[in-house]
This record gives structure tokens, sequence and C-alpha cells, in this order.
């Protein structure tokens, strides 16, 4: 329970100086921090053959920041974030169909048409357990997809939307059929949102938000708006899910129904909870633990790859994902009770 | 603005990015590509296709014009974003020379562009919405068009004394063609259809739209439901009564699929249908490939094995004709106006659309030696896909 | 209009029986079983398997499917499920979801990714008139053996010992062992007969559901529906929404096909915006 000691003080004015020193310490940039990046920023020249599994991981990491954000620092369960992924496929797709190809401009509208639904079904997840939120959430995603199922002369229905045609990156860079320029863009948003993110976890919002998450009635006894942040991640984890669905439907120039998929929820949960919640590289992690494993699997056994994840969730839940997280933040994080929860 | 890639600086490209250290034409293995959904709802679709693909290079050999054919199988579970990236993969990575599968509409669709930026020819043995093959130059097909199939039996229907019909299908492209398709030559021939119908593509139940096809109570219901759908549609058409209460069923033979068609039961005796295969079909071809196929799989070949298996049998035919010259434009120069006697029958691909043109059978569904098949009763020589000749004219 | 209310109502039955199980584990003992339909799965492969293989009657079916799912679902609480009741929410939904991602590749593996089918007995098919609408026996049957079912539930909950039992255990596990009650038992018994049921259901379901390896992903969203719109505390509940889901659907279908499969979650989206915990809920549970 430090941590919600630690957000506490910090939300009043006057922190205490070890408090303080902690705090700056937790938000410090750390040498693997350093090292995923160029890591990823390499992989451009070192492995030009996966680039498209590549692009496909680096949006798959973005959608799970986005659930992480919610998750791992807020709390709330989902099993629909995938609304939001698909509202922000469908957004972009229809951007550039109706001729305005420029992608930036096409992540702009996704991200805002996200951001409004995200806002707005926020408010249905203030009350009720975390199961009524597992349903509402699902519930809205599953209405999302009957919709754009419905509505086909706009989105094509369940053929997919076709004649999604993509401008040049910033005028200049073609997607190209390796996947090179989709995976640089794919990587830059990525960058971008996560350095973000980043700030607004360590910011004093971001450590009040914890402090509901551990504790929701001490952390309104102390005066902390719970609901008014729980709004404002809410939209903004939606607004990320928005901006990777853009990305998929732009590097892949199509949309289809299964955007909404219930299955694209469960596993973006899946792959977050693979590399761990609440440190913001969870869904990094978890998304090349799992594409890696995916494209290896059904490499080897077409049919059924999908037995192989099933295994790993089990034996992970029953190792303990505690145990598992602990190895990996003693390896990684200097004060691993600190920036973890 | 597609991008067009001579395969010149394609290669080009490539080797300026270091990432390929053979040089380029230099290979004497041909590659074929064939994608289609192993998991997931329609996974039956992409074990009839895989075991019809393979039974061809098992009975005719792996080499053909001095190449080597080598095919290789990716699942895309049948999500259309994961389609065209396999489809990439197997073009940037693997270097395929040939695409082909494609188990759903949206899958064949998702991997047009990618056929024309690589000049690679996609052969689409499944997916059946007429449209398809306008997407790209370089589509070829081996399955059929749902109105192809779809008009002889609106034809049939006007012939044989009925009336007024209700259309039922699934809320998709394919569906939406065969609906189209089997009103306009329903009316023109002098019927009347009084309900159409769409049936939700994911988990259907056709119960309250069949109360509603009984209401309606016209004198047949004409229906369509893709691969795999047709089991759980027939338990419910006889649970329902409609036939006691009059209704006919005729349908396309996606309903009365082969592969299913046993475990429906005496429920489909009788359903008349038209389509392009049937296990039954009565020549010297079709027994050799029944027999073969069964031997090599414990289960019966349906239209999606016949389509693959002829997939495989146009390249190898494209091949022969370019004397192994596997480059994209010219295989798919030589598969225009190609023709074979498949197992379903005489075929030939289209030169002007790259469809195929093609038999259509009607049948009924009887019972032979204790088991369930369609038998042809009436045969429509050489059909083109209606869609594509209405708009010629 | 009454064949489409019967319809709904079968329809409905058949939910509950498949879902009830669910509300148990999840309303009395807390714990989100995701994996719910894979027993029902097992009920429904077993009898089909018997009934095509061997030729045992259906009827014989029945009570096998509902054994057999009782037997796995004891055999996975014993070894498995039980180490994860005092675990998060999420860590449950996350060790069930692969649980069914195992069950769907291993059935697909072993049987085939085909629909079984079952026959059912000559006995239950054709349609009998009713009040002017027109019903299937089979319907009827489905009803029938539901509503029995139902009334032995709510009895076995509220009247035995049993019932109070698990009443007490669900209230205050540890209090309930002080009294001498084998808690572990209790738990085991109403896990055993949750699987049950399903595989009763999964038995009864085949038939009008389809049955495929991918079974418990498709029906996951309405068991979780049923469960959530009845509140997850009550085994009246789940029955009256399982009625409500069932006759919407249908009606819904009927009447405006347009709308499909939207309905049903708009229902579930609005109650529980109206009232977070179910419809059915008591106000003052734990």
């Amino acid at each position: 329970m430090t941590e919600a000691t630690m957000a506490v003080t910090t939300a009043q004015a006057p922190a205490a100086p070890a408090a303080r020193r902690l705090l700056i310490a937790s938000a410090r940039w750390r040498w693997w921090e350093f090292a995923v990046w160029i890591a990823a920023f390499a992989a451009i020249v070192l492995l030009p053959r996966q680039l498209l599994l590549l692009n496909e991981i680096a949006i798959l990491a973005l959608f799970a920041l986005s659930l992480d954000l919610i998750l791992g620092y807020a709390g709330i369960v989902s099993l629909g974030h995938a609304a939001f992924f698909g509202l922000g496929a469908y957004a972009a797709g229809l951007i550039a169909k109706f001729g305005y190809g420029d992608p930036l401009l096409g992540l702009l509208g996704a991200a805002g048409c996200a951001a409004v639904l995200g806002f707005a079904t926020s408010f249905l997840l203030l009350r009720g357990s975390d199961l009524t939120r597992l349903m509402v959430t699902l519930g809205i995603a599953l209405m999302l997809q009957e919709l754009a199922n419905r509505e086909s002369w706009l989105t094509g229905g369940a053929d997919g939307l076709q004649g999604v045609t993509m401008a040049p990156v910033l005028g200049r860079f073609d997607f190209d059929i390796f996947g090179r320029t989709a995976y640089v863009y794919s990587l830059c948003v990525l960058l971008v949102l996560f350095l973000l993110a980043r700030r607004v976890v360590h910011s004093p919002f971001g450590l009040s938000l914890r402090a509901v998450k551990l504790n929701p009635l001490r952390a309104r006894a102390v005066g902390i708006s719970v609901n008014v942040r729980l709004v404002a991640i809410y939209t903004m984890s939606a607004a990320y899910a928005g901006v990777a669905g853009a990305l998929s439907a732009q590097t892949t120039q199509y949309v289809s129904l299964d955007v909404f998929d219930f299955i694209r929820s469960a596993d973006v949960m899946l792959v977050l909870v693979l590399g761990g919640v609440g440190y913001l590289y969870g869904g990094i992690l978890g998304a090349l633990i799992f594409k890696a494993m995916q494209d290896y699997l059904s490499s080897v056994t077409a049919q059924y790859w999908q037995f192989w994840i099933g295994l790993v969730l089990v034996i992970l839940v029953l190792v303990g994902r505690d145990r598992i997280g602990a190895l990996f933040s003693r390896i990684t994080v200097p004060f691993s009770r600190g920036a973890r929860s | 603005m597609p991008r067009t890639l001579t395969r010149r600086t394609f290669m080009a490209a490539a080797v300026a990015m270091g990432a390929f250290a053979t040089p380029a034409f230099a290979q004497e293995v041909v590659k074929i590509g064939l994608i289609q959904p192993m998991t997931g709802p329609s996974a039956s679709t992409g074990k009839q296709a895989e075991a019809g693909a393979k039974l061809w290079m098992q009975l005719h050999g792996d080499t053909v014009a001095g190449k080597k054919i080598q095919l290789i199988v990716k699942d895309d579970t049948g999500a259309p974003d994961v389609t065209k990236r396999i489809a990439q993969e197997l073009v940037v990575n693997d270097k395929v020379n040939v695409l082909m599968g494609f188990g759903l509409t949206p899958l064949a669709l998702a991997v047009a562009p990618i056929a024309t930026q690589a000049k690679i020819p996609e052969i689409v043995t499944s997916a059946a919405t007429a449209i398809i093959t306008e997407q790209s130059p370089f589509i070829v097909r081996t399955s059929f068009t749902l109105p192809q199939a779809t008009v002889p039996m609106a034809q049939w229907a006007a012939k044989n004394g009925i009336k007024k019909v209700v259309t039922l299908v699934s809320d998709y492209g394919p569906g939406i063609d065969a609906e189209k398709a089997f009103k306009e030559a329903f009316s023109a021939n002098g019927g009347e259809v009084v309900s159409e119908l769409r049936v939700p593509l994911r988990n259907p139940d056709f119960a309250p739209f069949l109360q509603r096809v009984k209401d309606a109570g016209p004198d047949a219901v004409f229906v369509f439901v893709p691969s795999g759908f047709g089991s759980a549609f027939m338990k419910q058409f006889a649970e329902r009564g409609l036939t006691q209460a009059g209704i006919k069923l005729i349908a396309t033979g996606d309903v009365t699929d082969d592969d299913l068609l046993n475990e429906m039961g005496d429920a489909a005796l009788g359903v008349v249908n038209t389509h392009h295969y049937s296990a039954s079909h009565n020549s010297p071809e079709n027994k050799e490939f029944v027999e073969a196929f069964k031997k090599a799989n414990n289960f019966r070949p349906n239209f999606m094995a016949v389509g693959a298996y002829d997939g495989m049998q146009l390249v190898y035919k494209a091949l022969d004709k370019t004397k192994g010259n596997a480059d994209g434009q010219a295989l798919i120069d030589a598969m225009k106006g190609l023709s074979w006697t498949s197992p379903r029958g005489p075929v030939q691909i289209d030169p002007e659309t790259r469809d195929i043109i093609q038999n259509i059978y009607v049948r009924k569904v009887e019972k032979v030696n204790g088991e369930l098949y369609n038998q042809e009763f009436a045969t429509i020589e050489m059909v083109k896909d209606p869609v594509k000749a209405a708009k010629k004219k | 209009m009454v064949t489409i209310l019967f319809d709904g109502i079968a329809y409905g039955m058949l939910l509950f029986i498949l879902a009830c199980g669910l509300s148990v584990t999840l309303g009395l003992m807390n714990f989100v079983n995701l994996a719910h339909g894979a027993f029902a799965l097992a009920g429904g492969y077993i009898t089909a398997n018997l009934m095509n293989r061997l030729g045992v009657s259906f009827f014989l079916c029945l009570p096998i499917a509902f054994l057999f799912s009782a037997a796995i679902g004891v055999l996975l609480e014993r070894t498995l499920y039980h180490r994860l009741y005092d675990r998060s929410h999420l860590d449950q939904v996350l060790f069930t979801i692969g649980i069914v991602f195992m069950t769907v590749s291993a059935v697909d593996y072993v049987m085939g990714s085909g629909a079984q089918m079952i026959n059912i007995p000559d006995a239950l098919r054709g349609r009998v008139e009713f009040l002017g609408g027109s019903i299937g026996v089979y319907r009827l049957f489905i009803i029938i053996i539901c509503g029995l079912l139902t009334i032995l539930l709510q009895l076995g909950l509220v009247r035995t010992r049993f019932g109070s039992r698990l009443r007490a255990a669900v209230d205050d596990p540890r209090v309930a062992r002080g009294l001498g009650i084998n808690v572990n038992l209790v738990f085991a018994v109403t896990f055993a007969i949750g699987s049950g049921l399903a595989g009763l259901g999964g038995a009864l379901g085949a038939e009008v559901l389809g049955m495929d390896p991918t079974f418990p992903v498709k029906f996951m969203i309405y068991f979780l529906i049923v469960v959530t719109v009845g509140g997850a505390s009550s085994v009246t509940g789940a029955f009256f929404a399982s009625l409500i889901l069932g006759i919407a659907d249908v009606a819904g279908k009927y009447y405006v096909p347009k709308a499909g499969a939207f309905i049903i979650y708009a229902i579930m989206v609005l109650v529980l915006i109206w009232r977070p915990q179910g419809l059915f809920a008591r106000s003052a549970t734990r």
C-alpha cells in the first residue's frame, strides 16, 4: 500500500523529500528502455524479411499499451477494447476512401472518433463490478460490430471496406510491398504515443490514478475526484486504441468486421498480461512474444496453434503472473515495488 | 494510386536492402502459396482445399516443364488482415510464383492489391462472389460464382411449376449475389419473389426466418448458405415442417455440400439444387479423383477440394504452356483460355474475365448404397458468370 | 405469434440450462468461468458419438451427457480450478480463456472441425397444433425437461440440506468450515452439477444450436449475457433473464430481421446501465 500513500502525498502540495526522490527515480529513463527502442529501430535494417510481422507487432503493442492505461493504471477490466480499435480502423479507412488519403489526417480522425466514443461510454463504467464492466465493454463492441454489419452501404458489411488507398506518409514515403514504410510509420507513431503515455503516468495525474486503482474509497476520502480521472484515462485509452486501429487500416489498406471481434479484445488482454500489466512496456513485450509465438506455431502446425497459446496462458496463471513478473522486474527495475503494482 | 512495380525494380529494391543472397531468376523451383482458413469457423473449407491441392501433386508428381513445384500451406484463420500479411510475406520472403486459396470473399479481396502490385497470379479456389475477378487483372478463379450456380436454379424452378418463391440467403457478398441473380432470372421467366430474407453470417439461428417463410406460404424457398452451414439449416428446415406445409426447398449446392450431406440425414432427401460439382458426377476423371481422395483422407471431397485440385491443375497446365517460365504475366497469359476436363466436367478459363466457364448441373439428393449423394439429372452446358455477361451487353 | 413465443421460450430454457451452471459458479462461488461452454461441448460430443458410432438411444444419452460432463467438471475442479478461487477475476478470465483455446483446438484435432450431427428419435420429430400455432415436438420436449430441472434446482437450493450448506459455504467459508461443513466437497459437488447441466444442455441443444468445436467461444457471450442480465447471484434471476433473452432474440429476428443480433446486445447494455448488478440481484448481497 506504499504506492497509495505515495501518490496521495504528491496530490497535496508539499511532498516529503524522500517520496519526491523516489518518484523522480521511478520516472527516470533506464538503460534497458533505451535498448528497447534502439532495437526496435535497428530491426528496420536487421530484419528486412520480418517487417510485415514487425508492423503488426508495433500495432498490437500500441493497442495493448492503450489497454494497459486503463487496466494497469486505473484497474478497469475490459473485454471490448476492440470497439475503439475497430472504430478507429473504420474511421481511418473511410477518411482515406473518401479522398483524404493523407495518413496523419486519418490518424487524427480515428483518434478523435474513438475518443468521443470512449468519453461517452466511460460513464457506463463508473458503476458496477468487474463483471459488469466486462460485459458492458463487450456489449458495446458487439453492438458496433452488428452496426457495421448492418450499414453495409458505408462499411461494406461482411465483405469488408474496399478501395482504401493511402497517400504517401508526409507526402514522401509511399507504402511499399515489403512493409518498410508501414513499419517505420507505425513504430514512430508508437514511440510518440508511448512517450506521451509515459509522461502522463508519471505525472501527478497518473499517480493519483494508481491511488484510485489500489483503493478507490481511500482515494475519494483524501479528495481525489475518482470519476473525473477514470473518464479522462478511459478517453485517452480509447483514442490510443483508435490510433492502433487506424494504423492497421492504413497499412493493410483494408478494414473488415473482425476488427470488432471478441477474439481481438481477448487477444489484446492476453498480450498485455503476457508482457506484464502496469509498466507500459508490457504491451510491447507481450505483442512481441505473442506474435512471434503465433507466427512460429502456425508455421509448424497451421491448424492447432491456438492450443499452445491456451497452454501458455494456463501455465502462466498457474505458476502465477506475479512470480514471472517479479523475476522480470528484478532484472529491469531497481525499485520494483515502487514502479510496479 | 496503385504503384506498379516491375519485377526488376522489385528485385533491385530487394537486393538494395541486402536481404537476398540468391540471384533472382536462378530458381528451378516454382512455389505456390496456398492460403486458407485452417482454424476458425471456415476451417472445413481449408481442410478440403489443402487435401485437394495435395492430392493433385500426389497423383501428378511435383515436377512440370522441368520445374520442381513446392506447395506452401498457410493458415489465415479467416481474418482478412492476416490473409493480406501472409500473402505479402509469401511474395516478399518466400518469393512464391502463385498465390492460391482464399476461403471467403473478403479474404480474396484483401489480397487483390498484392497480386496487382507484385504481378503474381492469384488463383481463387473457393470464394464465389462475382466481383472478385474484377479487382485485379491477376485474379483467376477455379471455383464458381454464385450467380453462375443460381440462374439455372431460377430457370429450372420457373419451368417446373413454381410460381412464388421466398429467398433466404446469408447476409454477405455471395448471399446478396445469389439473391439478386435469383430474383432477376426468376422474374424474367415469369415467377415472383414474394419476400427476400437475409440471415446474419455469424451464429445464424434459422428458426425465426424459416417461420417467416412458412407464414409467407410460397411454393418454394430458395436458399444459399455457405459451405459448412448447410446441416444446421437442414435440421431446422425439417423441424419447422415446411415440407408438410407444401413448401419446396430449392438451393445452390452449397447447402447440400458433399462434405456434410451424409450427416444431414433423410431430411435432405429430395432437395433440388444446382451446382458445378457433385462427388457422384459420372465420369472417369471424377471416379479416379474421388477414389484417390478418399484413400488419402478419410472424408469425401466437396467442391472446395475440386476447386483447389483444379487450381493446381491450372498452374501445371500454364507452366507446360510457358515451358517452365514462371513469370507472373506469362503465367496469367497462359491461363487465359485454357481448358481441361476437371472431375466436375469440362471447364475453361474465360479469356476475358478470367472466371471459370463450366457446366452447371441440376441435382436431387438421393440415397445411393446407403449414402446420400447429389444425383445430377440435367446439365446446362458451359455457363459463364451471368453478372459479367450482363455487364458486357 | 404463439409459435414465436413458444420458440422463444424453448430457446430461453435451453440457454438457462446451459448457463445456470455458470450463474452458480459465478454468483455463488464468485468464480468467472469463461470455459463453461466447454462442458456443454463435452456433453454434445459424447452424445453425438455414442449415438452415431454405438447406436445408443438418445434418451439414454442425455443422462450420460450429464454424468460425463459432471465427471470432467469434478476432475478439473479438483485439479485446477480450486486453486483459482481466491485469485483475481483477471486471473480467472485468463485461465479459463486458455482452457477454451485448448479445448477448441484439441476437439478439432481429435474429432475434426465439422459440426456434430445428432439424429433425434422419430418420436420427437413432427409438430403439434396448439392454441392456433404450430409447435415443434422437440422444442416442447426441451421446455418440459428444462422446466422440470429448473424446479428441481430451485427446490434443491432452497429446501435441501445441501442447498443450505452451499449458501453457508458461500456466505462465509470460514464460519461454514467451523460448523463442520466440508466446504471443498460442497463446492466440488456444486461445480459438478453446474458442469453436468451444461453437458445436458449441450446434448439437448446440439439439434437446435448446432455443435462444432467453436461452440464454447460462440456461446460464451450468450451465457455471460444471461448471467449478468439476470444478476449473478440467483438461479431465478438467470432463469428469467434466459427467458427474456430467448423470446427477445427470436421475436426480434422474426419481426425485425434487419436488426439481427443487435437486439440482444442492446438489451444487455441497457439493463446493465439501468441496474449494474443485474435485473434480479438482491440489492444487499455481500
